[in-house]
């Protein structure tokens, strides 16, 4: 038994040992829902690291880099054990990935108190835009109230006056119903937070007919929307009653809506800060590389934004010197921002997120028949999150 | 609230507690007379749901496809009863749930890599897909409707085989007393293979049923599979009649609760409050419901005659 032991702690002692004396890289780890349903997400976010990775060469400043995806199983304390060993034993230098605002929430801290740099590639809990704000925190997506405000104003220029607002009861679900609520003018009239375990809507779906809004809004994101979007159509409510989403049609799940023949969806119209037929030549770059590397799909905001982040990185240690463990100076560049990203110009404020425009975006058919989001208008110019001022940063 | 509303979410209610029912009567069998803690038993409900998109993909059929897959489902029961369960009978508990366990995450695992995490689902044909009126202003999907009554056709055929045949005679027995079944000379091996298939089926059935409303995916068993445990503490382990019971009041209590219950608090407290209130209360109305009744009548409200 004692032998074994000894035998075990040398092995380790040799594991660390090997990792030590890697200065010679830079590495991220990348934490991300590979396995169960909600893996239609990670996996395309995989894949738009993995573009961004074959964009660098494979390098950053010279130095080999190194990526490291981890599972987080879409539970924050899984996501919190996967940050904590990419942090004590692979001694990364960058987190990142982070789909889900529950799973930031948990993960974060831990990176900000080993000081290192922590970039939500996707996950834009609210608390981080304001009072929790934290110098090493960078969000390259948006913060989880700007793209249903975008959504609230929208449906007042398109003259909604009444609509029922559903969304699964977590951190974003709750964000994403006070995002509409701040800009649409019109009345709520029905709200549901659903279980995060909810897949049939009947008793939810039977309410909103007696309620007879103008449109019903929803935020139901990965393996949610496939089945929301199929009892919506049995219940008899498509066609009858308009249905705006956020976050829940993209190029993650529009195959597999195109392949169950999902027709109703073609035309709908949600908002968002990306679309795959943004006209800059970053953006045609990655979308022509991405779908050579995944299936011939499009990507969705999630891959986009898996890109840009670590452009990002690349660019902040390329600018500072080339040296990633200084991360007072890659902060300092990192806040200048100063790379190609997907969605044109790119700007951080104060607070570490994105100063960005927000468009509707319609699903359409492309030349080829195949389903993808395109832009139609700029609903929201420059936008800040609403909190921005509460952060001291 | 109108009374079609309310009409239509006790429709909604009872056919949530057709499927539970499905569940939980394989799943209260399995306890009660084999005395086995099958926590796998969720995973055969995930079965019946890819072995049902699979075969309506080939055939192209709603009908043939599920019609198909349950010979499939009884042949995976039974194989997985004879390979597997059979060796844990004689086990404690604590062996049972750590292997059944095992299944579950093996089985998920396999399914993610056969299937992928986007799962697969089924598209009702244009007959099935559109919804009825039925007057008074109550209007239901056409495929809620088939739900309710092929549900309502397999608990009628379970009870007539557990009521009215040898081997349902056997099955009773079984649940009431296992020992003595064993020492009249009952071939007790064959039985339990069969009571396991018969559950397998089921579970199975109400996978199928689901999926053109759920899509199918790895570990969509699970979450169920707790409400079924809820449903068979509350009827009684052991006892159909009591999980039939149970999981038509398990549906109406979850639907109405998700109903209503904001309505209800709306009267006593301030919006804010009872917008936050409303989702957490009503989901734990079952376990609230659950523990009332392990409080007043711990062996549940229809237990086997003679346990």
């Amino acid at each position: 038994m004692f032998k074994k032991l000894m035998l075990a702690g040398s092995a380790v002692a040799m594991m660390v040992a090997g990792t030590a004396h890697a200065s010679d890289t830079v590495k991220v780890g990348i934490v991300l829902t590979l396995t169960t349903p909600a893996a239609i997400i990670g996996k395309q976010m995989k894949a738009g690291f993995e573009v961004a990775y074959d964009h660098l060469g494979g390098q950053i400043a010279g130095k080999k880099l190194e990526l490291i995806f981890e599972d987080d199983t879409f539970k924050p304390n899984i996501g919190k054990q996967k940050t904590e060993k990419l942090v004590k034993r692979d001694k990364v230098d960058f987190l990142t990935g982070y789909i889900w605002s529950h799973v930031l929430g948990a993960s974060a801290p831990v990176g900000f108190k080993a000081g290192k740099i922590v970039i939500s590639s996707n996950a834009g809990h609210s608390i981080f835009a304001g009072k929790k704000c934290n110098k090493n925190f960078f969000n390259a997506a948006w913060e989880n109230m700007q793209t249903p405000m975008a959504m609230g104003q929208l449906l007042n220029k398109k003259n909604v006056k009444s609509i029922y607002v559903l969304a699964p009861n977590y951190a974003a679900g709750k964000q994403m119903i006070t995002g509409v609520e701040k800009t649409f003018k019109g009345k709520i009239v029905g709200k549901e937070l659903t279980p995060m375990s909810h897949k049939d809507w009947s008793a939810e779906l039977s309410k909103i007919k007696a309620a007879k809004p103008d449109g019903v809004f929803v935020f139901y994101p990965g393996a949610w929307g496939p089945a929301f979007f199929t009892q919506y159509k049995q219940a008899g409510l498509s066609g009858k009653i308009p249905l705006y989403n956020v976050f829940s049609i993209d190029g993650a799940n529009l195959p597999r809506f195109q392949k169950a023949k999902m027709d109703h969806l073609v035309g709908m119209i949600n908002t968002g800060h990306w679309s795959p037929d943004l006209d800059n030549a970053a953006n045609k770059r990655f979308v022509a590389d991405f779908r050579k590397k995944y299936r011939n799909e499009y990507p969705a905001h999630y891959a986009a934004q898996a890109y840009d982040s670590l452009m990002m990185i690349a660019a902040a240690v390329e600018q500072s010197g080339g040296d990633p463990k200084n991360v007072d100076a890659v902060r300092s560049a990192m806040e200048q921002a100063k790379f190609a990203s997907v969605r044109g110009p790119f700007k951080f404020g104060k607070n570490h997120f994105p100063i960005q425009n927000f468009y509707s975006r319609e699903v359409v058919k492309d030349k080829d028949g195949t389903w993808m989001l395109n832009k139609r208008e700029t609903v929201l110019k420059n936008h800040a999150p609403a909190m921005s001022s509460e952060c001291k940063l | 609230m109108t009374f079609a509303l309310f009409v239509e979410q006790i429709i909604n209610g009872l056919q949530l507690g057709i499927i539970l029912f499905l569940v939980a009567a394989g799943l209260t069998l399995i306890f009660g007379i084999m005395d086995l803690v099958n926590l796998a038993h969720g995973t055969l409900y995930m079965f019946g749901a890819f072995f049902a998109a699979t075969m309506v993909s080939i055939t192209g059929s709603i009908v043939w496809g599920m019609i198909l897959a349950i010979p499939l489902m009884l042949l995976a029961g039974v194989l997985l009863e004879v390979t597997i369960l059979r060796t844990l009978y004689t086990r404690n508990h604590l062996d049972q749930v750590l292997a059944t366990f095992g299944l579950i995450l093996f089985f998920n695992e396999l399914f993610l890599i056969a299937w992928g995490p986007e799962g697969t689902g089924i598209a009702l044909p244009p007959w099935l897909s559109g919804s009825t009126k039925l007057g008074m202003g109550i209007e239901l999907p056409d495929y809620r409707i088939v739900i309710l009554v092929s549900g309502l056709i397999v608990a009628a055929m379970l009870y007539f085989l557990v009521a009215k045949t040898k081997i349902g005679m056997l099955i009773r027995a079984g649940a009431s007393n296992r020992e003595m079944v064993g020492a009249l000379g009952v071939n007790i091996k064959l039985l339990y293979t069969a009571v396991f298939g018969i559950g397998a089926v089921m579970a199975g059935f109400a996978g199928m049923i689901i999926t053109p409303i759920t899509q199918a995916e790895a570990g969509m068993g699970e979450g169920f599979l707790i409400l079924a445990f809820v449903v068979i503490v509350i009827g009684g382990i052991g006892s159909i009649r009591g999980a039939f019971y149970a999981a038509i009041i398990t549906g109406l209590i979850d639907t109405l609760g998700r109903s209503f219950i904001d309505v209800v608090l709306l009267l006593v407290v301030e919006s804010v409050t009872a917008e936050t209130a409303g989702p957490a209360i009503s989901s734990m109305l079952i376990y609230i419901l659950m523990a009332i009744v392990l409080a007043l009548k711990p062996n549940g409200l229809f237990p086997p005659r003679g346990a």
